[in-house]
């Protein structure tokens, strides 16, 4: 178990799936009063070394941060917006400079290296001014970073990028109908399928989409006794799901018979995190239902600094 | 010299009176004085007697006077002597003469004697050579008249055969069956051995004929099955003498039999009173076959074999036979009485039903007594058992329906008003527990008729052994319990977890049931039971410790299912009452939200409910002022000292990480933890929940000013409310502490609001 202090607390995580050669996490930072940042932390397994890298992210506090499987230079965020008395979450892609792993990769030992940290190139806004906040961005796993999936509020939004992703329109959407104000809390799309299934969360519910009808296919009702955090699929198994939720426990799903998980974990202490799935080290996690390959807990402990406890088997 | 000679005569006669004494057998009084005497010489009488001696003897010792007197004396008694002697010669001369008489008159009648008897000689003799002479003469006669009585007799049998048709006829017609098979019998031998000739074939064929019809009749009255069981054994009888085939004759009344006892069966088909079916099913089926038994072993196992019958091995193949019938009726029987007693469901009276084994079970052991080798009672008693089995299994499942039922009239009384105050609780706990186990106890009481003393097959031993301890122990009770057990953990095993539609009240009332069967209940019942049924625990059977690890897991998962359910509750309120507020454009915080005020006074009524099950439990000492504490909005660790563009760790943030992680690990709250079985850990769980959901909802949100103060004024009067509730206060301080210093962290423009107006706000109410 590795631990790596940040300063700012965070609450976003994401692999780089694109990146082949390294194992690289990129974390975003979450501050209301300063410049938020992202930090691309590589994990060396052969000498067991952390190393961490810094860009500046100066739009707003990252709530969610997703990288695009053909670019590794090219990663969505969601981010808060505060005006005086107004807090909206956008969604955008952004390009990292070219620079950054030659320039500003620093270690531990070399705290002073990094004192100018280099800005992140925003590429395109994905607009959903009309559609609410955007919890999530998604993009189309194993695909050519041409589509990704906005989940804002009760919305699905499927966007083309276009022009080396600097130009984003709506190409369909799915709206989720109910009492009350619905809203999504998570999704994840699958891999399965050629990539024309979606999984979304909200409230204690876990919903299947199908892409190509924009419309729902399985609904599993009360899926945990509290909110859903989060759910991924199992990349090697089509029909499994594992989600997380407040409720301290993680499921796992074969959503051809959803009345039943098929295997619950339960703590006692720990707010569930994002289950996420490491492309790099693709051990077998849900697969084998063992513990997740990263867990990062929310910023449940009373400091302030995010502790990562990355797990690498 | 006479005096010598008196004396010597004397002694000849007294010698000659001795030999006549001897003879007579007489003895002489005096004969051992005699005998001492004899040698004596000088005793006159003696037979030494010497004169001489005597004399001078007498002359030596005797005076002159005793000498004379001696000498008168002796002539005295010579002279009676004397006289004696010749009367005595007298006597006896007359007496020879006499004999001489008689002799002479004897030696006369011998002579005519001799010669009668040659007369007598010369008449045998006569009558002899006639006899003789009249024999020879009727010699030819005598031959002549022993040849016509033989004559005789031939004819009156031949009559007697001619005859034998028309006497056969008049038996047939006058049904004298026995008469007429016994008339054939005797003929039969003589015709088929003359059968050669004409006329006795004639006869024979006639008598054939009669015969065949005669039989035809038998058979015919035979199968008509009317006639009573003598006419039947005598039918039976007779047509084994007619050489008709045994086994034909086993066959044919079986099959009758059966008719019958199928017409019996039928009838019972229509029995809807299981005892009258029983009943019925005893006295006309059961009555039947022993009757069809008796008479069947009468007719061909019993009877006396003789002549060529015997050589054919009737009884053995009779009995094969009987075996083979009463087994496929006694099967149809029993699948018949099986069917009736599966349609026994009703579990009110097991008496009845009990009654009825019995009395079907008694029945049966009437065949065992007439036909010993028999499977039907070991079958008989083979239903017995599964149908106790049966009981059982329906008993059972009478329990668990029982007990649902219970829950349910329990889930309706918790959903109804409360109309009698707050104590319906328990109330309700001890009335389900009582009722639970009245019922046990009335499902035992019927079980036990099965083991009764006047019941017959209580002695067998199944139900002395594996019926009380896997039956009535395992299969009933164990079963039971468990399955108490296990529907009490599937109110915690729904899939959404929200415990479906499960009251939380009825959580916490079985939890509690749970935890009273883990302390004392199992105990009592499994001892009842043991004590009831002088359990025998032959096979291993299942622990009173293992019930009980059970039905305490059961408790516990329900207490934290209850736990969970409430806590969600409130999490749901607290956490919409965050997710749906504009906490940056909110206006300056004026009172408490209702939402906190509805979450104390859950959180009170919640209190009230646990308290009417579970004992308070302990709590740590509160401090002098547990309602009044201020929650800093920078408490030290929340403080931002400064802000690090990038990772640059310095010696103050070292310190400041080892406290953290220090607090980390000593004050780490398990949200989810188990729960013990008071209500201060109760409560607890459920607060510590609701507390957490609020810490992480906050944190999801952004806050203006007025947001933070009124979150500090909510959590100020949680605080109020919530520290009696738990068992460390500490720990209610330190989430309400931390979710005011997220807010804070979570705030634009954070200025808390002062200590005292937050008081005064929370007082108000």
């Amino acid at each position: 178990m590795y631990q790596l202090y940040l300063v700012l607390q965070a609450r976003a995580l994401t692999s780089q799936t694109a990146e082949s050669d390294a194992i690289r996490f990129l974390v975003g930072t979450q501050s209301l009063k300063f410049d938020n940042q992202i930090h691309i932390i590589d994990f060396d397994d052969e000498n067991n070394i952390i190393s961490k890298s810094v860009l500046q992210h100066q739009a707003g506090e990252i709530w969610h941060i997703s990288a695009s499987p053909a670019d590794k230079a090219v990663l969505t965020t969601c981010y808060n917006k505060t005006s005086e008395s107004r807090v909206v979450t956008c969604g955008a892609v952004w390009r990292m400079p070219p620079e950054w792993e030659s320039g500003s990769h620093e270690s531990p030992d070399d705290p002073h290296n990094s004192h100018n940290p280099q800005n992140l190139e925003l590429l395109c806004h994905l607009d959903n001014s009309s559609h609410g906040n955007a919890s999530c961005v998604l993009w189309e796993p194993m695909g050519d970073g041409k589509h990704v999936i906005s989940l804002a509020d009760n919305h699905a939004l499927l966007w083309d990028l276009t022009e080396s992703s600097t130009q984003a329109t709506i190409s369909s959407s799915a709206t989720l109908e109910g009492k009350g104000q619905l809203k999504f809390t998570a999704g994840k799309w699958s891999p399965h399928h050629n990539c024309t299934q979606l999984a979304t969360a909200n409230d204690t519910a876990i919903r299947g989409w199908d892409l190509r009808t924009m419309s729902q296919i399985y609904c599993i009702e009360n899926a945990h006794g509290q909110l859903v955090r989060d759910l991924d699929f199992n990349p090697n198994k089509q029909y499994y799901l594992a989600s997380c939720g407040d409720d301290c426990k993680v499921k796992f799903w074969d959503v051809r018979n959803i009345n039943e998980p098929v295997k619950t974990l339960e703590e006692h202490s720990h707010w569930w995190a994002p289950v996420l799935r490491c492309r790099h080290t693709h051990t077998h996690l849900q697969q084998r239902y063992i513990k997740p390959l990263v867990i990062l807990p929310k910023n449940n402990d009373n400091f302030s600094q995010l502790v990562a406890h990355v797990l690498f088997r | 010299m006479y005096g010598n000679f008196s004396v010597c005569f004397s002694a000849r006669k007294r010698r000659v009176h001795g030999m006549l004494k001897l003879y007579y057998g007489l003895n002489e009084e005096g004969k051992t004085v005699d005998q001492a005497e004899s040698m004596n010489p000088c005793d006159i009488n003696g037979t030494h007697f010497d004169p001489e001696v005597y004399l001078n003897k007498l002359r030596r010792e005797c005076s002159l006077g005793e000498l004379m007197d001696q000498e008168s004396c002796m002539v005295k008694q010579i002279r009676s002597l004397d006289s004696d002697m010749q009367t005595l010669v007298y006597e006896n001369y007359n007496k020879f003469i006499s004999a001489t008489d008689t002799i002479r008159k004897m030696k006369n009648d011998f002579k005519k004697m001799e010669d009668e008897m040659d007369c007598l000689s010369t008449n045998m003799a006569a009558i002899t050579e006639f006899s003789a002479h009249i024999s020879g003469t009727l010699q030819d006669q005598h031959a002549q008249i022993t040849k016509l009585s033989g004559v005789h007799t031939l004819l009156r049998k031949l009559q007697f055969l001619f005859e034998l048709p028309a006497r056969l006829n008049k038996c047939l017609e006058l049904q004298a069956y026995s008469q007429a098979v016994s008339s054939h019998r005797r003929a039969r031998c003589v015709l088929q051995q003359y059968s050669h000739m004409p006329s006795f074939r004639g006869i024979q064929d006639d008598c054939h004929a009669i015969m065949d019809k005669l039989a035809q009749e038998l058979r015919q009255k035979f199968r008509d099955g009317g006639s009573s069981a003598k006419d039947l054994s005598e039918c039976v009888e007779l047509l084994l003498q007619l050489d008709e085939p045994a086994e034909e004759l086993c066959d044919k009344f079986l099959i009758h039999a059966q008719s019958r006892l199928e017409a019996n069966l039928r009838g019972l088909e229509a029995e809807t009173d299981i005892l009258e079916f029983i009943d019925r099913g005893c006295n006309e089926f059961v009555s039947s076959l022993c009757l069809v038994i008796a008479s069947y072993q009468e007719l061909f196992v019993n009877r006396p074999q003789e002549g060529n019958l015997a050589s054919k091995n009737i009884p053995h193949m009779a009995i094969g036979k009987l075996h083979a019938f009463v087994d496929a009726m006694a099967t149809c029987y029993f699948s018949l009485v099986e069917r009736r007693i599966q349609e026994e469901k009703s579990v009110g009276d097991n008496s009845l039903l009990v009654r009825a084994l019995d009395r079907f079970h008694r029945r049966l052991q009437a065949v065992a007594k007439l036909l010993p080798g028999s499977a039907v009672p070991s079958q008989g008693t083979e239903i017995v058992v599964r149908a106790a089995r049966e009981r059982i299994q329906q008993y059972l499942a009478a329990l668990q329906s029982f007990y649902l039922d219970s829950l349910r009239d329990v889930r309706q009384a918790l959903a109804a008003p409360r109309l009698g105050g707050s104590s319906a609780g328990g109330e309700l706990l001890s009335s389900l527990s009582a009722s639970i186990l009245n019922q046990i106890k009335s499902v035992m009481a019927s079980v036990q008729l099965f083991t009764a003393k006047d019941i017959t097959f209580s002695n067998k031993p199944y139900f002395k052994g594996e019926f009380c301890s896997q039956g009535v122990r395992e299969s009933l009770v164990v079963n039971f319990i468990k399955f108490v057990c296990q529907s009490s953990r599937q109110f915690c095993e729904s899939v959404g977890d929200r415990g479906g539609s499960t009251p939380p009240a009825l959580l916490l009332l079985l939890s509690r049931l749970c935890l009273d069967y883990e302390t004392s209940t199992i105990t009592y019942i499994l001892t009842l039971t043991d004590e009831q049924f002088l359990v025998q625990h032959r096979s291993p059977v299942t622990a009173v410790a293992a019930l009980c690890g059970e039905a305490r897991e059961a408790a516990q998962k329900l207490l934290n299912h209850y736990v969970k359910v409430q806590g969600l509750i409130i999490s749901q309120m607290l956490r919409k009452s965050v997710e749906t507020r504009d906490w940056v454009n909110t206006i300056e915080p004026r009172n408490v939200r209702a939402v906190m005020k509805r979450v104390v006074e859950d959180t009170t009524s919640i209190d009230v409910q646990v308290s009417l099950l579970y004992e308070e439990g302990t709590r740590k000492a509160h401090s002098s002022d547990s309602s009044k504490r201020t929650f800093s909005v920078y408490s030290g660790s929340r403080q931002q000292t400064r802000y690090a563009p990038s990772y640059t760790p310095s010696a103050a943030m070292d310190t400041n990480f080892l406290s953290n992680i220090h607090k980390l690990f000593s004050e780490r709250i398990d949200i989810f933890s188990p729960v013990e079985f008071n209500k201060v850990s109760v409560v607890t769980g459920i607060i510590k929940i609701s507390l957490k959901t609020f810490l992480e909802c906050v944190r999801l949100r952004t806050f203006g000013r007025y947001g933070l103060q009124q979150i500090q004024v909510d959590c100020n009067y949680l605080q109020m409310y919530l520290w009696r509730f738990v068992s460390d206060e500490n720990l209610v301080h330190f989430l309400l502490d931390e979710i005011v210093g997220s807010t804070a962290h979570r705030c634009l423009d954070p200025a808390p609001m002062e200590q005292s107006v937050i008081e005064v706000i929370c007082e108000r109410g």
